[in-house]
């Protein structure tokens, strides 16, 4: 059966509150459209590399990860006026090295564009955890999506800062479910030879 | 004898900045209502349907298409019948960074060592090519790293011929997958040396999108790893149909006997370029 069972042409989104209430991230299957409401935190690769900085010294870190949604963002800054810039995804492969220690810590979600590495993949499973993508090249419009930004941890690293987003009807595509189906996968193997 | 300002190149680097990052050319415009049209993914379809959405928001509220509002590169076509009266390579650089500040731009650029940010967005890459003539031609290409990241270069032996050259442009658009934002502009290099074939991949970006290339051989080759690359169904952002890419444009220079360089340099959907003459 095709992961693809949610087409947005129908506008056929499933709407999450985040973050997550027990059992919500689990339910998710790879293929749907969901958009997400509420509280999501934002880091990149400095981000990354100084959370897993604060880990290796025995250090706590800026917020608690446990249940929460990491949206893997640089956003451009906000005009006089508005909450945030353009806020698009980045490419997710470039956190996989971190990803893992943070999926122990209770992280239920990670949100970017592009495909995950086996141990991300693997380790999702374990945790129960999953991986959507948004829309890459629409930072315009899914700026519209947010509507509150405060700066978390990390300020000397610019763009590169934590950031918590309140967020209101996010759209976002679930990738890897919990159960370890995979959407790009799925594709690049039924769709080869369409065009 | 043509004497142009320090600061009218200054002026027209920031102000091309400055536009590239919220108004999307005509030509990727273009091709992106055309892929639509086209689209056969009833997903993929919607997700251009947005992309297109995305460029209008942009322009008209003055938010950028992408927040990775690049690296720029500024390829400056110099006659040689100009004199720039002042500093030039300070001139560019200083139009990026005005740009940068004045249109609410992401610094993206940090030193490779301590990853440190610039915090101005410069240096910005600068090539500049000599003509006869009176024209200064400056081309802005600011260009966000998800694309330029999944580029690559080979140097193949001769051996490898024509086939082998596009089997390496179409393994390398193929396996970035949804990296760099598909629908994608690919722009190839193919002969020359190591660094002439990197440059002729970017500068052939420059092109209108799909505008073929020159030679009537060169342009066949494009179609085919157009239609080659397409054939594989990865298609928008991943999510699959029959327009992984908008267009591939080869440029060609002769190259050493021995060698074959082939540059691969991969634009994203959000292709943004400008360009003004002085």
């Amino acid at each position: 059966m095709s992961l693809l069972r949610a087409p947005m042409h129908t506008g056929d989104h499933r709407k999450i509150d985040l973050p997550f209430a027990p059992g919500v991230a689990e339910s998710l299957r790879a293929g749907e459209l969901v958009h997400l409401s509420g509280t999501m935190y934002t880091g990149r690769d400095q981000t990354h590399r100084r959370l897993c900085a604060l880990l290796d010294e025995g250090r706590e870190l800026p917020v608690d990860l446990n249940g929460q949604i990491l949206y893997y963002v640089g956003p451009s800054p906000a005009r006089p006026g508005r909450v945030v810039g353009a806020a698009g995804p980045t490419t997710s492969y470039r956190m996989d090295a971190y990803t893992p220690r943070l999926l122990d810590l209770g992280l239920k979600a990670t949100l970017g564009k592009g495909p995950r590495s086996m141990p991300v993949r693997q380790a999702m499973k374990k945790h129960k955890a999953v991986y959507l993508a948004t829309f890459g090249g629409a930072g315009a419009l899914l700026s519209g999506c947010i509507c509150a930004v405060s700066l978390v941890a990390f300020a000397d690293a610019g763009p590169e800062a934590m950031f918590r987003f309140e967020v209101v009807d996010f759209p976002a595509v679930v990738i890897n479910d919990a159960a370890g189906n995979d959407l790009y996968e799925e594709i690049a193997l039924k769709n080869r030879g369409v065009a | 004898m043509k004497i142009i300002e320090a600061e009218a190149v200054t002026d027209a680097v920031r102000r091309m900045a400055v536009d590239a990052a919220h108004h999307l050319e005509p030509d990727i415009l273009d091709a992106l209502l055309a892929a639509r049209d086209r689209e056969t993914s009833p997903l993929a379809k919607n997700v251009l349907g947005m992309l297109i959405v995305n460029a209008d928001i942009a322009s008209r509220e003055l938010i950028p298409a992408c927040q990775d509002t690049g690296i720029c590169t500024v390829f400056l076509t110099l006659g040689q019948e100009v004199t720039i009266r002042g500093g030039l390579m300070e001139a560019i650089q200083h139009g990026v960074r005005l740009g940068y500040e004045e249109g609410f731009l992401r610094k993206s650029v940090c030193d490779p060592v301590t990853r440190i940010n610039t915090g101005t967005n410069v240096p910005a890459v600068v090539h500049i090519e000599v003509e006869p003539g009176d024209r200064c031609r400056l081309a802005l290409l600011p260009k966000g790293c998800g694309s330029e990241n999944m580029s690559g270069l080979q140097m193949l032996p001769p051996s490898a011929g024509i086939r082998g050259a596009m089997d390496f442009v179409v393994d390398t658009v193929v396996g970035a997958g949804p990296n760099p934002c598909p629908p994608l502009v690919v722009g190839v290099g193919m002969g020359g040396t190591f660094e002439k074939a990197a440059f002729m991949a970017k500068k052939s970006l420059l092109r209108p999108v799909g505008k073929a290339g020159e030679r009537e051989d060169v342009a066949r080759i494009e179609a085919e790893l157009l239609e080659r690359i397409n054939r594989e169904g990865r298609g928008v952002l991943g999510f699959g149909g029959c327009n992984t890419a908008l267009a591939v444009h080869v440029d060609v220079c002769p190259t050493h006997i021995a060698s074959l360089p082939v540059a691969v340099n991969i634009q994203c959907h959000s292709h943004r370029h400008k360009q003004v003459d002085l």
